[in-house]
């Protein structure tokens, strides 16, 4: 073997200075192909959703074709009820769970509940639609806004455990051992040291579950259905965003159009908002139990 | 709280007992007798015999990977947790023996309390960490908590740095805080023995020094049993120091156990002289 110069000489120097500007170049621009796009459908979306928009819009209920005015209350109310379904159900059983496959990583279940989470976030939503419509639609014999919240708690049940499991897997293993030294009982410690530890990332995941199951369509065309009027009643079908999104751009008429952008753009505000919100309340966690530094 | 502080100020203006009287009395706190410890079918202790002595200070020292923290784990079972870890012999508490069927594991990690390598306070405020242990024990009084905090905190010398702030994040105060926190926090369910696994290896010397102050002055309540790889700080702090070694087996075996002063000065075996005066290796 011949000894390694350590001493770089000026062409050498300059050989590296020379791929280092390439590979910058390089990122730059996978930077700009990946952002672009994006800026570009929202752009897109607050262009042509933004004159459609205006007070009515958000409180009153939608219109006939060719009558103009009219708006997407009776959505948004519904998209409310079903994602809050679907969280509330979701959310306990996908933490609890979380918790089993963070701490029984190599167990038969512990693998079984991994490989399960994966299976199901790769299933296609509108076939878990069709599911929803085999166990809640067809014996109840009507669409519902229950079996629309039941098929979102599904979607989002993967995400959320596989995101609060990798945020309790990062809680350090001393904390757990340091309370289990003060004779805490191990679902105690899981409950009162593990998941405020964890907690930001868990509130991450249910966010980002939230922002999933608000945004999907097909499988309330078989569940919640739609309803043009006002529901409250979790027996009833009811109207969410992304169907209203679904319906409005399929007709044949310019106006529903223009409120299908409106709808799109509300859509994609509620669900910016709802991911600030979730990060400014994260960093204000962090910061008062000084776990940023 | 008065009343309290009243007792411990008299407890610590004890004149100190001597050495040998206290050997005299034989107060032993806990004792391993023949106590051999396995991961699976590794054996990382072997044949370990011997006694803690109440309201002192024993060091445990040797090269790492011989089985310290092992030792140590077990004496208040939190080596119980590890899948695949048992032991053979006998650990005794007070003469009862602490693996038997009957006893509760809970209450064991009360009466033997544990302080970690790396501090490890909780994401919760400096209230809420020493308040921790207490609540489990379902202490909910608010008066008798804010007793036992302020109670455990000037135990652990750290009242004066956080009274003014008791609702900060423990996680915000320094190092040698938060490891002055956990003592505190170990010390709210008022237990009997303490064990610390290399408390001071995360700390600067300062930190270190205030520390081992807290220890001479928290031997008069508590029996200590300190793991250190910190020669200097075993002969400074300790009162026995129990020698371990690595056999060719890998198993951690006890050579040498005898009063500190001996140990440093006079030890009967060579390889603990070797190591004591740093020749080892
Ligand atoms: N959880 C564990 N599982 C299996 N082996 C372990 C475990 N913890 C420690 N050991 C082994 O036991 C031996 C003693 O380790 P330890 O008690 O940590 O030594 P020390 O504290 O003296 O450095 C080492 O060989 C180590 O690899
Ligand atoms: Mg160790």
């Amino acid at each position: 073997m011949t000894p390694i110069a350590l001493r770089s000489s000026p062409t050498r120097t300059r050989r590296r200075k020379a791929t280092s500007a390439v590979m910058l170049t390089l990122t730059g621009l996978a930077t700009a192909v990946a952002i672009v796009p994006l800026i570009w459908i929202i752009g897109y979306v607050v262009q042509t959703g933004l004159p459609a928009l205006n007070a009515d819009f958000f409180t009153q209920l939608p219109t006939p074709a060719g009558v103009s005015g009219g708006g997407i209350a009776n959505a948004l109310v519904g998209s409310l009820i079903t994602v809050g379904i679907g969280i509330i159900i979701a959310a306990p059983i996908a933490v609890l769970t979380a918790f089993y496959a963070a701490s029984h990583a190599n167990s038969p279940l512990g693998l079984a509940v991994r490989f399960g989470t994966d299976v199901i976030s790769g299933v296609p939503s509108i076939v878990m639609g069709i599911f929803a419509y085999a166990l809640i639609v067809l014996p109840q014999r009507h669409f519902s806004a229950l079996a629309g919240g039941v098929v979102l708690a599904f979607i989002m049940l993967p995400i959320i455990v596989r995101t609060t499991e990798e945020m309790i897997r990062l809680v350090p293993g001393t904390l757990r051992e340091g309370s289990l030294a003060l004779g805490a009982p191990e679902w105690k410690t899981s409950w009162r040291v593990i998941l405020p530890a964890a907690l930001n990332g868990v509130l991450t995941g249910l966010m980002l579950g939230i922002a999933r199951a608000a945004g999907e369509a097909a499988p309330m065309l078989f569940t919640a259905f739609g309803n043009p009027f006002m529901n409250t009643d979790i027996n009833q079908p009811i109207a969410t965003l992304p169907h209203t999104i679904f319906v409005y751009a399929i007709a044949p008429y310019a106006d529903w159009h223009a409120k299908a952008w409106a709808t799109a753009l509300v859509l994609i505000v509620l669900v910016l908002v709802l991911n600030v919100s979730a990060r400014v309340l994260v960093a204000w966690r962090a910061r008062k139990l000084g776990l940023s530094r | 709280m008065e009343n309290s502080l009243a007792i411990k100020t008299t407890v610590l203006a004890q004149p100190q007992v001597n050495e040998a009287v206290r050997v005299a009395e034989n107060a032993i706190k806990m004792s391993a007798q023949n106590l051999s410890i396995y991961y699976r079918a590794f054996r990382a202790v072997a044949d370990v015999t011997l006694s803690i002595q109440s309201n002192a200070i024993t060091a445990i020292i040797g090269p790492s990977g011989c089985g310290k923290s092992t030792l140590l784990r077990t004496f208040n079972r939190m080596n119980d947790l590890v899948p695949g870890s048992h032991i053979e012999g006998e650990v005794m508490l007070d003469g009862q023996p602490l693996f038997d069927s009957n006893i509760d594991v809970v209450d064991v990690r009360r009466r033997v309390g544990m302080v970690f390598q790396r501090p490890n306070p909780f994401p919760k405020s400096i209230y809420d960490n020493v308040a921790y242990g207490p609540r489990l024990y379902s202490v909910t009084r608010k008066s008798d908590l804010n007793h036992l905090v302020e109670k455990s905190l000037r135990a652990a010398s750290l009242w004066e740095d956080v009274k003014d702030k008791l609702n900060q994040s423990g996680m915000a105060l320094s190092g040698g805080q938060q490891q002055r926190l956990c003592i505190a926090r170990a010390l709210a369910v008022e237990p009997e023995v303490l064990l610390m696994d290399e408390p001071c290896s995360a700390l600067d010397p300062v930190a270190t020094l205030k520390i081992e102050e807290l220890m001479q002055d928290l031997k008069s309540t508590y029996t200590i049993v300190i793991v250190t790889h910190n020669m200097q700080q075993a002969a400074r702090v300790s009162d026995y120091t129990a020698m371990m070694m690595m056999r060719p087996d890998r198993a951690g075996e006890m050579i040498e156990f005898d009063v500190t002063q001996k140990i440093f000065t006079l030890p009967k075996d060579q390889r603990t002289e070797d190591y004591v005066t740093g020749r080892f290796g």
